[in-house]
């Protein structure tokens, strides 16, 4: 194994400049569109007072939820010390701090007064899991750019393992709480399940490595720096139990849930009943989870990286389609405030709200995207994020040459 | 309302005059100022939690199709005028028509914001623009909401909608503004004026009953003592302030 040697990318071609130029025209499309449903409220949006969260949530939880994943590369690296790993740690925090500014430039821009972000910095009220995010989030954000520092300032190295330690617990606590706020949510059905937040870091694993793994291709493609199939196939063999975990607490979710008779009209809603079953078996659980594993690990398909590729990308499918039945089904399923009987009202009571995202709340929501690809694609530009080299023979601490 | 005047205590106005007060010399909208409630009479006291305000409805007086609560709750607070389709428009209060599944009996009540002891909304707003008063009655602070709908998704009772599209003409004692959430205050700008809420007093049937549940001489707590009630939602233990009779 040779010594890893980091550098900027050169960021002069004219690939990266179209990149740039398109990731730019998207953050300016979503900042139009949030200025639009700030001036004209939210009526211009496919959100009601049904659904109040809507689809700009589930792109931004996705992305937070992504973000504390992303670090688990740098964290396998740093603090279970695997050397295999390590030369991939930079990227993989500045992955994570990028998707979590993204995620969260989208829950602020959706706010009926976003104006009003000063006062959400200045007035905690503790018992809120919310008020505990913004602390998770902007320590996250604080810590992983410390451990960046540790590990990218060769002074500072003996350090990292500390910091990444400390960055590693605190991602977990940001993702149990992300998963909480649904968790601690007794009053609706579909939610109200203390599994919500190890779900959550389970999922924060693989969407996170998923997104990392596409990333850190891409990068080695386009700058035609040379990536080795080790570090790839580590990664995805990686992914693939992580899909298979989520898996199993989906399962547990849904089993528990069918045990319980009070539980079977919504059990019935989210997986047979609705459209959002539909998301569900198709996306969530088809595409996004049992079509990926079939792509890492069936013989046919496991060393080829284009199925790696697209398995990282139908895990992503998955996950948001995880996440979009969370968010805006277990909203769409009525509250039950009278057990026993049928009820009407002028506020749609008992009925299964619709909810059909408009433009603007989408192209917020691809804004949050653009944005955490704009950080990433600057900062590799301007700091030495990525090894000039990832071939086996440079990286892998088992490599040995085939004669 | 006689209970409600014996109990009143003058206390609560001092604090409601200040605190109107200071709040009043902020901006809460494009130019608009609460000048003239910052001079209201500054002869109250604190609020104190001697006193739980609560209500009492009688599902078997309340009639089917008969809506005048509801509708005295918009005249007085001012909402039911916003554009936009159903789904969107506030509603601080509704009539819920029940029909029992396993018997067919019919039902029709008032649900609004319940005014729980312990509120969910208070535990879950971030900025605590969600909170409750001494006196039990649950409120949004409309100065430091950011918005962010979190109560509305942990409210039990659907009590809280959040204003979708610009809002005209708002009463100065009812500020109310697009981009924040509201709900039923149980009028509070008449119960600090020893009167009852709108609805109460819009209601022929006399259905719906307010005053303090500590006081054990007010009717309401009378009632409650003697006669059957519930809540709604009552497994979760929140103890709203509002009963039901006859479900």
């Amino acid at each position: 194994m040779k010594r890893i040697i980091y550098e900027e990318i050169e960021g002069k071609s004219r690939a990266f400049i179209k990149l740039a130029a398109a990731l730019l025209g998207l953050i300016v499309i979503a900042l139009s569109a949030a200025y639009y449903m700030e001036h004209n409220g939210h009526i211009v949006t496919g959100m009601n007072n049904q659904i109040v969260w809507g689809i700009p949530h589930v792109f931004a939880i996705f992305l937070i939820v992504a973000a504390s994943g992303a670090l688990n590369v740098a964290s396998i690296s740093s603090v279970f010390g695997k050397t295999a790993y390590k030369p991939l740690a930079p990227l993989s925090g500045l992955v994570a701090i990028a998707l979590l500014m993204g995620g969260l430039s989208i829950l602020v821009l959706d706010l009926g007064r976003p104006d009003r972000l000063i006062v959400a910095m200045t007035h905690y009220n503790f018992s809120s899991i919310f008020a505990w995010n913004m602390i998770f989030y902007n320590g996250f954000i604080a810590i992983v750019i410390v451990y960046l520092w540790m590990l990218m300032e060769g002074r500072f190295n003996k350090y990292s393992r500390q910091v990444g330690i400390a960055a590693f617990i605190w991602r977990l606590m940001l993702t149990t709480a992300t998963g909480s706020i649904f968790g601690f949510l007794v009053a609706r059905e579909a939610y109200d399940a203390a599994i919500m937040a190890p779900m959550f870091i389970v999922l924060s694993f693989s969407i996170g490595l998923a997104i990392f793994l596409l990333v850190l291709y891409a990068a080695y493609q386009w700058t035609e720096r040379p990536i080795g199939m080790a570090t790839i196939k580590r990664l995805k063999n990686l992914l693939g139990v992580f899909v298979a975990a989520v898996m199993f607490l989906v399962a547990i979710f849904h089993l528990t849930n069918l045990y319980a008779a009070e539980h079977e009209s919504v059990e019935h809603f989210m997986l047979s009943g609705s459209g959002y079953a539909f998301i569900f078996w198709v996306f969530q659980i088809g595409l996004g989870s049992i079509l990926p594993l079939i792509y890492f690990y069936h013989p046919n398909f496991k060393d080829d990286v284009r199925f790696m590729l697209r398995g990282a990308g139908l895990v992503l499918l998955g996950g948001f389609s995880q996440v979009y039945v969370i968010v805006i089904g277990g909203q769409a399923y009525p509250l039950e405030l009278f057990p026993g009987y049928e009820v009407t009202s002028s506020f749609y009571d008992g009925e299964i709200a619709s909810y059909i995202p408009s433009f603007p709340e989408i192209l917020l929501g691809i804004g949050g995207i653009a944005i955490a690809g704009f950080i990433v694609l600057f900062a590799v530009k301007l700091l030495k994020f990525l090894p000039t080299s990832l071939a086996d023979e440079d990286v892998d601490p088992h490599y040995r040459h085939k004669n | 309302m006689t209970q409600v005047k014996d109990l009143t205590d003058p206390s609560r106005r001092k604090f409601v005059g200040a605190s109107v007060g200071v709040t009043g010399a902020m901006l809460i909208g494009p130019g608009i100022f609460l000048h003239q409630v910052a001079q209201a009479k500054p002869d109250a006291e604190a609020v104190t939690d001697k006193v739980r305000w609560g209500m009492l409805v009688d599902t078997n007086k309340c009639a089917t199709g008969c809506d005048d609560c509801v509708n005295a709750c918009a005249k007085e607070n001012g909402w039911a005028n916003e554009k936009g389709p159903d789904e969107v428009k506030v509603q601080w209060m509704r009539k819920v028509d029940l029909k029992e599944k396993s018997t067919g009996r019919e039902a029709s009540l008032p649900v609004m914001c319940q005014h729980c002891e312990k509120p969910p909304c208070v535990d879950v707003c971030p900025t605590g623009a969600s909170f409750k008063r001494e006196d039990g009655i649950v409120l949004v602070d409309k100065h430091i909401c950011i918005g962010c709908r979190y109560c509305m998704m942990a409210c039990p009772y659907k009590a809280r909608s959040f204003v979708h599209s610009p809002v005209e003409n708002h009463d100065d004692y009812m500020p109310r503004g697009m981009g924040v959430v509201e709900s039923c205050t149980f009028c509070v700008h008449l119960v600090d004026k020893d009167k009852s809420p709108a609805c109460v007093t819009s209601c022929k049937e006399k259905a719906l009953l307010f005053g303090d549940l500590n006081n054990k001489n007010s009717e309401i707590a009378i009632r409650v003592a003697k006669e059957n009630s519930r809540q709604i939602r009552q497994d979760l233990k929140t103890n709203p302030g509002v009963r039901y009779q006859g479900i």
